[in-house]
């Protein structure tokens, strides 16, 4: 069996506006930029690619499936300024074809910084999609792919998570596949899925490169490929990025039309077929076990955390933000609660990357900012605003003990 | 390849780019083994802008001296008043000072001074203009070369008559143009000189792609005749200077200014935004490093906007100076209103000192780990400023990176260029 498993990632950052050392005001986030954003990226790939997987999935008549992870800052978003995008997303969920997986709310690295933290956002985005979807997520991905033992060993403790995903890097699967269930060394129970970089890249980078050997990509070529797992392979993870059908990959490249024929190549193979990631592992039993013990990511040529901690800026941002955290969290207020974990998405720090090699045209393009630099500088005038909010309130009322904590109660880590 | 190249400006003679850059240029063509014959106006010990000592008369003919260290370059000087940078009222002035020390000198006012050494001193100065392109054109027979390169406008008339009695082709770089030093307000005669020069010319080289756009739409240059040679730095291996030595302790830090304080530089926006940012930090002074005829205009700002105790003006630094205060700089700022190019950046970069660059410059263009600004935009220079003294992981990346990238960019290839462009002109002929 193959069983084609898709997972696309949701998200877009809240951006800051130009904010110089000399703004005093408390607003912090370009929301028209932003919504100028999020309504372009509707247009271009969450509409049409919405309503084409609806498509597929009444079409096929419940044998096509896939998954989504959709942070809570965009759901925000698109609450705001797309809500006929999450109309689209209420009807896909509704037609029990359609997982939604579990991550930090805000699309942070927390993990890294504040185990607190990181709990706390992924009760927040567990509790917003039970609300929104009527799913409660059995499966896990952190922030940018970023994994390791521990994470793992975290995620399992929660005892509310059955699967995690992660990146199928080579450097930690040596000669073996990522087309098998696996577990994550020091997991009794937990299973994990590894992406297919492979195959997924060839759909979210390589498919409209002229230059490329595989060139044009077709749905039966594709599937051709897929079909060759029958045998040595049980799952292909597909994950990617849902901005590919759209955006990275523009509807003139053919990716939309690529992905209407999908499908129907797939299942032309009897042995084929489409399962969710909770489907995937109740099917296979894992058949290893998977050490990684220092974190890997999906980003980059690297695989690494480099993109976000590679320089001195980034490291120095990203400790300033945390630090905050017992000073904001004693305060209680909600508004600076909230700002400061809007601080935390990662895409902050990924623009502040200096790193120019060949994966920097794909920083690049996304980048609000002229620079690195110019983010960074940016980055620290609102926190330094922030942190002098924080001090001044905290100087003018007496610290009483409201926690006014919005986080639902409830899952606590094991013991 | 022998090249008869046309200057201004020469270290330790100098008063700006100018003269680093054919400094720079001039000693990697020497590395490639390309022979240099030198043409210098001179002027015994010229300080620009200050008093101008007597000419001791000699012939228009001088002997041809080398520097030791430029085995293929040799130097011939041309007596004559002419400096880079001197407007015509300038030129007119010193002229006019000159004058009176040497009547003085031969005792009163009753002596009348002819021409001495050919010297016109009752011309103006497009008249010596025209009487140097003569002298080059005499000294140049004497001269065997393949290319004439000359630089920047007061050159270009002698570049002219050199390449028509030589037979050789004319290339002409442009440093500068008139839109640069002076804004719209450009003067008619230096514009036409200009003109006339590039049209004259077998090539054009601009110092960056912003100057080559001026080159092309300001004065009607077709696009196939300009080519980009970015300026280049070198490190300067005499940087075995101690920090200790000096006794610099520092808990101030120094913002750098270092130029010629003129208004192509955007001295003014430089003193604005430093009083922005002294709105909001105590601990930093603000150092202008250069001389100019907007010095004193300079000093008064700085008094007006109040913060005259935080400003310093060094006057014109020159040598192992340069080095020293590059050194005790926390940050560099160039506020330019229009740079062709602008070497002092690379040159801080070089010494560990981040920079801040006007996006108006064509420095700007082959730097990325450096802060970019509009020179107008005071409130934003301001920011940068205070961001990088305030936050030491920004001030040391830019400083790490850019220090790094500084170094691609070397005379080496600039010459190589030339060479390139010589060559494909001489094939062309």
């Amino acid at each position: 069996m193959a069983s084609v498993c898709f997972y696309f990632q949701v998200h877009q950052p809240t951006r800051l506006r130009r904010y110089t050392v000399f703004d005093k005001d408390h607003h912090y986030f370009d929301e028209h930029k932003n919504s100028l954003v999020c309504r372009k990226v509707a247009n271009k790939c969450y509409l049409p690619a919405n309503r084409l997987i609806l498509d597929l999935i009444r079409r096929f008549e419940g044998r096509f499936k896939v998954a989504y992870s959709i942070t809570g800052v965009l759901l925000e978003q698109l609450q705001t300024y797309s809500p006929e995008v999450m109309s689209t997303f209420d009807a896909l969920a509704q037609t029990g074809c359609v997982e939604f997986l579990a991550e930090t709310y805000y699309h942070s690295l927390s993990f890294l910084y504040s185990r607190d933290e990181f709990i706390e956002q992924i009760n927040k985005h567990c509790e917003t999609i039970e609300r929104l979807f009527g799913q409660k997520p059995r499966v896990f991905r952190n922030t940018e792919l970023i994994y390791n033992n521990e994470l793992a060993g975290l995620i399992e403790s929660l005892e509310n998570f059955d699967t995690i995903l992660s990146e199928g890097a080579d450097h930690i699967l040596g000669y073996r596949s990522p087309n098998y269930v696996y577990r994550p060394q020091g997991c009794e129970r937990l299973n994990l899925l590894l992406k297919n970089y492979a195959l997924s890249d060839d759909i979210a980078f390589r498919f409209s490169n002229h230059t490329w050997k595989e060139w044009p990509l077709t749905a039966g070529k594709f599937a051709q490929w897929v079909s060759s797992v029958n045998g040595n392979g049980y799952v292909v993870n597909l994950f990617m990025d849902y901005e590919t059908f759209g955006e990275h990959q523009w509807e003139d490249t053919g990716i939309f039309d690529f992905m209407r024929h999908l499908p129907e190549e797939i299942l032309k193979h009897p042995d084929n077929d489409f399962k969710t990631p909770s489907e995937a592992v109740d099917s296979y039993e894992p058949v290893g076990v998977v050490d990684v013990p220092h974190l890997i990511s999906w980003a980059d040529t690297e695989r690494d955390l480099s993109a976000w901690l590679g320089n001195a800026m980034q490291s120095n941002a990203i400790h300033e933000l945390y630090r905050l955290e017992e000073k904001v969290k004693k305060l209680g207020d909600h508004s600076i609660i909230t700002d400061w974990r809007k601080l935390q998405t990662s895409d902050h720090f990924y623009y502040m990357c200096t790193k120019y090699f060949a994966d920097g045209d794909v920083h690049k393009y996304f980048n609000p900012y002229n620079s690195p630099y110019d983010s960074y500088i940016n980055f620290m005038n609102v926190l330094d605003n922030l942190e002098g909010r924080c001090s001044r309130q905290a100087g003018a009322t007496n610290l009483c003990d409201t926690s006014q904590n919005k986080n639902p109660p409830g899952l606590q880590a094991a013991s | 390849m022998r090249v008869f190249m046309l200057g201004w400006e020469f270290p330790p003679f100098i008063s700006g780019g100018l003269g680093t850059a054919c400094y720079g240029l001039t000693k990697a063509m020497d590395r490639l083994g390309i022979q240099v014959t030198f043409v210098l106006p001179k002027m015994v010990e010229a300080q620009y802008a200050t008093h101008v000592n007597l000419l001791t008369p000699e012939s228009s003919r001088s002997r041809s001296s080398r520097l030791k260290a430029l085995k293929n370059v040799r130097f011939r000087a041309i007596n004559t008043p002419l400096q880079a940078y001197a407007t015509p009222d300038v030129y007119q002035r010193q002229l006019e000072h000159t004058l009176q020390q040497k009547q003085l000198a031969c005792g009163g006012k009753g002596c009348t001074i002819g021409p001495i050494s050919g010297i016109e001193y009752e011309g103006d100065m497009y008249s010596e203009v025209y009487r140097y392109a003569a002298i080059a054109a005499e000294l140049a027979a004497d001269e065997e070369f393949d290319v004439v390169h000359a630089h920047d406008w007061m050159t270009y008339p002698a570049g002219m008559a050199v390449a028509r009695m030589s037979g050789k082709p004319l290339i002409v770089h442009i440093h500068s143009t008139e839109f640069d030093r002076s804004g719209e307000h450009v003067n008619q005669m230096i514009y036409d000189i200009e003109r006339e020069g590039m049209h004259c010319a077998d090539r054009v080289i601009a110092v960056s792609h912003y100057t080559r756009n001026i080159v092309i739409n300001r004065y009607g240059v077709s696009s196939d005749k300009v080519e980009v040679v970015y300026n280049g730095a070198d490190r300067n291996d005499n940087g075995d200077w101690n920090l200790s030595e000096a006794g610099i302790a520092k808990d101030e830090k120094i913002v750098l200014f270092l130029g010629r304080i003129t208004m192509q530089k955007g001295p003014e926006y430089f003193l604005a935004a430093a009083k922005k940012v002294l709105g909001v930090m105590d601990n930093v002074k603000f150092v202008m490093a250069g001389s100019g005829d907007m010095m004193h205009r300079a000093v008064e700002l700085a008094a007006e906007f109040g913060i005259g105790h935080k400003v310093l003006f060094t006057g014109f630094l020159r040598g192992e100076d340069v080095q020293r205060i590059y050194r005790m700089a926390d940050l560099y700022v160039m506020p330019s209103v229009s740079e062709p190019f602008g070497i002092a950046p690379l040159e801080a970069l070089h010494n560990d000192v981040p920079v801040i660059i006007s996006k108006q410059s064509g420095v700007s263009e082959v730097l990325h780990h450096a802060l970019k600004v509009d020179f107008w935009d005071v409130d934003e220079i301001a920011n940068k400023i205070v961001a990088v003294l305030r936050y030491p992981p920004l001030e040391m990346t830019l400083r790490d990176y850019g220090n790094f990238e500084v170094r691609r960019l070397r005379w080496m290839d600039a010459a190589s260029t030339c060479a390139k462009i010589y060559s494909e002109t001489l094939a062309a002929v």
